[in-house]
């Protein structure tokens, strides 16, 4: 099995209906374990509960508690075990209950998920999937709203990608199932619900991984970001043409690897860039894509590469938390510091 | 309010008492003995099958032999660090021995000898400590894991593949090998979780030599032995005399015929005794006297067998000899072969990253590439 680059295309073209993030990514993990009988997922409460977000809904009573397992509570174990299937020829999906509890999995994710690969120069890949519901933005107490993707974009041997839209969660789930690398997939827990018109019989073909898109054009000046951020963009670019401004925005939707070419490409156009997400700032992923910007697109920046993101603080208590997230109008405010004078 | 205020806190306001949750498993036979089983030495030896101890012998001198030519060519420069299995390689080759075929071993970063026992090639079992590479060998072509330096993190794969091999329908066994001190990590009690619940066909050899660096074993756990952390996960625990090459190889062929018979892991606790230092850039003085050292030296592994095989007639004079002989063979290749320089290709710094490189990783590849252009010039 190779990386697949785009998602599969059935041939007729059914009716789209409304559905949700979770229920693609649900939809995802059904059709994996349809089709290769070494898919297994597993996690806390993911069976017969089906997950603490449902995401998992249905898939024990369809394929057995063998193949979609309630694990004992315990994220290195989980990891660790996911790691001695993956050895065996199975493709584990291992869902972490919550972003930060994640954590307890660190040494498992980092000395050997991560480096299986390259310590055996190569001879035994870890296929496995971590499916890790991020971010705020839901109102959840201390430890539920973490926004983690720095850890793992600093870690070699990791893929990390976190989709936006209800189409990328179908798409993307699949892409990294099938990859033979280890994927972080890190889902925007408060698009879970988000809806979109999606027909789960013939999901639509959407690039794989490592492609960013432009979900809007404009000229400008570029807004990049990912996963949870990716609406609140939109609706800073929809509000900004009040102001004058015609707004780019570029979905990264996967950070490693990171497209870098769509994103020079866009700045070099614009001449002006943004990056926005909710994760601190301080060595965030923003301050890798401002410092790729400015090496590349040095002649054609008309201003410095700008950050709006969240504060480098522990995640706030969630009566606090709309003043942590980055929002319309601190974007907007933003965007309004790049008219630039010397 | 005390809790005895508390209305139906005391035994006399409840009626009937509260439904209780029943154990899975009557802790019992679970418990080790209180003792570490032994056979050299004992009646028991008299049932002792001599083809099979005649190997543990030629193994426990050519892994003798290898533990002394790997310390020498730490001294030499050659390897950058070696943890001697000195005393412990008893444990070692029936760690080994008692796994088929298809089975797995799952060592930590000082079970070299186990990985050479079961066949791996003395050179590539070396690469790691040597440097020119982290695992030098193919995982799967001896169904040896990468020896483990994190400890502890290999015992849930170990779970995690015999789980999966379980659910395949192939009866694999994994036997998964960790030290004392490694015992008081998470990952230990995790995978020892995870291996009862699932009845994983694993086993879990614990080493116990006494110290981990420099902490001996009161310092590092609490428990009446190590075995006895099998009962609360609902798994048996054995004691064994881990210098005691029949014992031990009695002991985890009965762990390992269990687990393939379904039976789910086992724990196995070997006492035995560390008799060198941690590795060379330990002074042992500082934690340790020579008569506890000195103590152990009686009831070395090698010696044990040999005195138990002659008593017997099973071995004699010629046949040390020749496995004396044939470990000094060993040894000159593994001297040889270390003593010339490892052909290295710095762009394999790129290659086993990711599948698929990443332009990033292109990027830098391309950097080395012309540095190292520029050096040939
Ligand atoms: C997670 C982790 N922490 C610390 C170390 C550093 N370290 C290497 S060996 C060792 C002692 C191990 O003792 P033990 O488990 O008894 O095994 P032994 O060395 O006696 O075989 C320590 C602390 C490590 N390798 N991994």
């Amino acid at each position: 099995m190779t990386t697949s680059t785009t998602t599969p295309v059935a041939a007729a073209v059914p009716r789209a209906k409304p559905a949700t993030m979770a229920q693609a990514l649900t939809r995802a993990m059904r059709d994996a374990m349809a089709e290769d009988p070494t898919v297994h997922v597993m996690g806390e409460d993911v069976g017969t509960l089906g997950g603490v977000f449902r995401i998992t809904d249905g898939l024990a009573k369809e394929f057995g508690e063998d193949r979609c397992t309630d694990t004992p509570l315990a994220e290195a174990g989980i990891l660790g075990a996911a790691v001695g299937m993956a050895m065996y020829g199975l493709r584990p999906v291992v869902e972490m209950q919550f972003d930060a509890f994640a954590y307890p999995a660190f040494e498992q994710l980092i000395s050997h998920v991560a480096k299986m690969r390259n310590r055996t120069r190569g001879a035994m890949p870890l296929p496995i999937t971590i499916r890790v519901p991020y971010g705020g933005g839901i109102g959840g107490v201390e430890h539920h709203s973490d926004s983690s993707e720095a850890y793992y974009v600093a870690t070699p041997g990791l893929t990390v990608v976190t989709p936006a839209t209800v189409e990328d969660a179908y798409g993307l789930l699949r892409a990294s199932i099938a990859s033979d690398d280890p994927v972080v997939f890190l889902e925007p827990k408060r698009l879970y619900w988000a809806k979109a018109d999606w027909s789960p019989e013939a999901p639509a073909r959407v690039p794989g991984i490592g492609t960013a898109l432009v979900r809007r054009s404009g000229a400008s000046a570029t807004l990049i970001t990912y996963g949870p951020s990716l609406p609140v963009c939109l609706e800073a670019a929809e509000a900004a043409r009040e102001e004058g401004w015609d707004l780019e925005v570029v979905d990264l939707r996967s950070l490693v690897p990171f497209d870098e070419d769509t994103v020079v490409e866009s700045v070099r156009r614009t001449g002006r860039a943004v990056v926005v997400h909710e994760s601190g700032g301080f060595g965030g992923p923003g301050a890798e894509i401002a410092a790729r910007i400015t090496e590349r697109c040095f002649h054609h920046l008309e201003a410095p590469v700008l950050r709006v993101t969240g504060f480098d603080i522990p995640y706030p208590p969630p009566m606090l938390e709309k003043h942590h997230l980055p929002g319309v109008d601190r974007i907007l405010d933003t965007v309004a510091r790049l008219q630039w004078e010397n | 309010m005390t809790v005895q205020e508390l209305p139906g806190a005391g035994a006399s306001h409840r009626s009937t008492p509260p439904p209780a949750w029943r154990p899975r498993t009557d802790a019992a036979p679970l418990l080790p003995d209180p003792e570490p089983y032994r056979v050299l030495g004992t009646g028991a030896a008299d049932r002792l099958d001599p083809v099979l101890m005649r190997r543990c012998y030629a193994e426990l001198v050519r892994g003798r032999r290898y533990n002394a030519q790997a310390t020498a060519l730490t001294r030499q420069g050659r390897l950058a660090v070696y943890p001697s299995t000195v005393g412990q390689e008893a444990c070692e080759i029936a760690a080994a021995l008692v796994l088929e075929e298809r089975d797995w071993l799952f060592p930590s970063y000082r079970d070299t000898l186990a990985a050479v026992a079961r066949g791996l090639d003395p050179v590539q079992a070396l690469t790691l400590l040597r440097g020119d590479w982290h695992t030098g060998y193919d995982p799967r072509e001896l169904r040896i894991a990468p020896l483990s330096t994190p400890l502890a993190t290999q015992l849930p794969h170990a779970v995690g593949l015999a789980h999966a091999a379980r659910l395949r329908g192939d009866d694999v066994v994994a036997l998964a090998m960790v030290g004392d001190g490694g015992t008081s990590e998470g990952d230990f009690h995790e995978a020892m979780n995870f291996a009862a619940v699932w009845q994983a066909p694993v086993v879990f050899l614990v080493q116990n030599n006494g110290f981990a660096i420099s902490v001996p074993l009161a310092k590092q756990s609490a428990a009446p032995t190590l075995a006895h952390k099998a009962v609360g996960y609902g798994m048996p625990g054995r004691l064994v005399d881990g210098n005691d090459v029949a014992a031990m190889h009695e002991v985890l062929s009965e762990a390992v015929r269990r687990a393939r018979a379904g039976g789910g892991p086992t724990l196995v606790e070997a006492v035995t005794y560390r008799m060198e230092a941690h590795t060379n850039a330990d002074d042992a003085t500082r934690y340790r006297g020579d008569a506890e050292v000195e103590a152990w030296k009686a009831h070395d592994p090698v010696a044990l067998l040999e005195r138990e095989l002659t008593a017997r007639g099973i071995l004699d004079e010629e046949g040390v000899r020749v496995e004396r002989e044939a470990a000094e063979e060993m040894a000159a290749a593994l001297r040889e072969a270390m003593n010339a320089d490892p052909v290295l290709d710095p762009m394999d710094l790129f290659a086993h990253v990711y599948a698929e490189q990443t332009g990033r990783l292109r990027e830098q590849a391309a950097l080395l590439r012309a540095e190292l252009e520029a050096e040939g010039e």
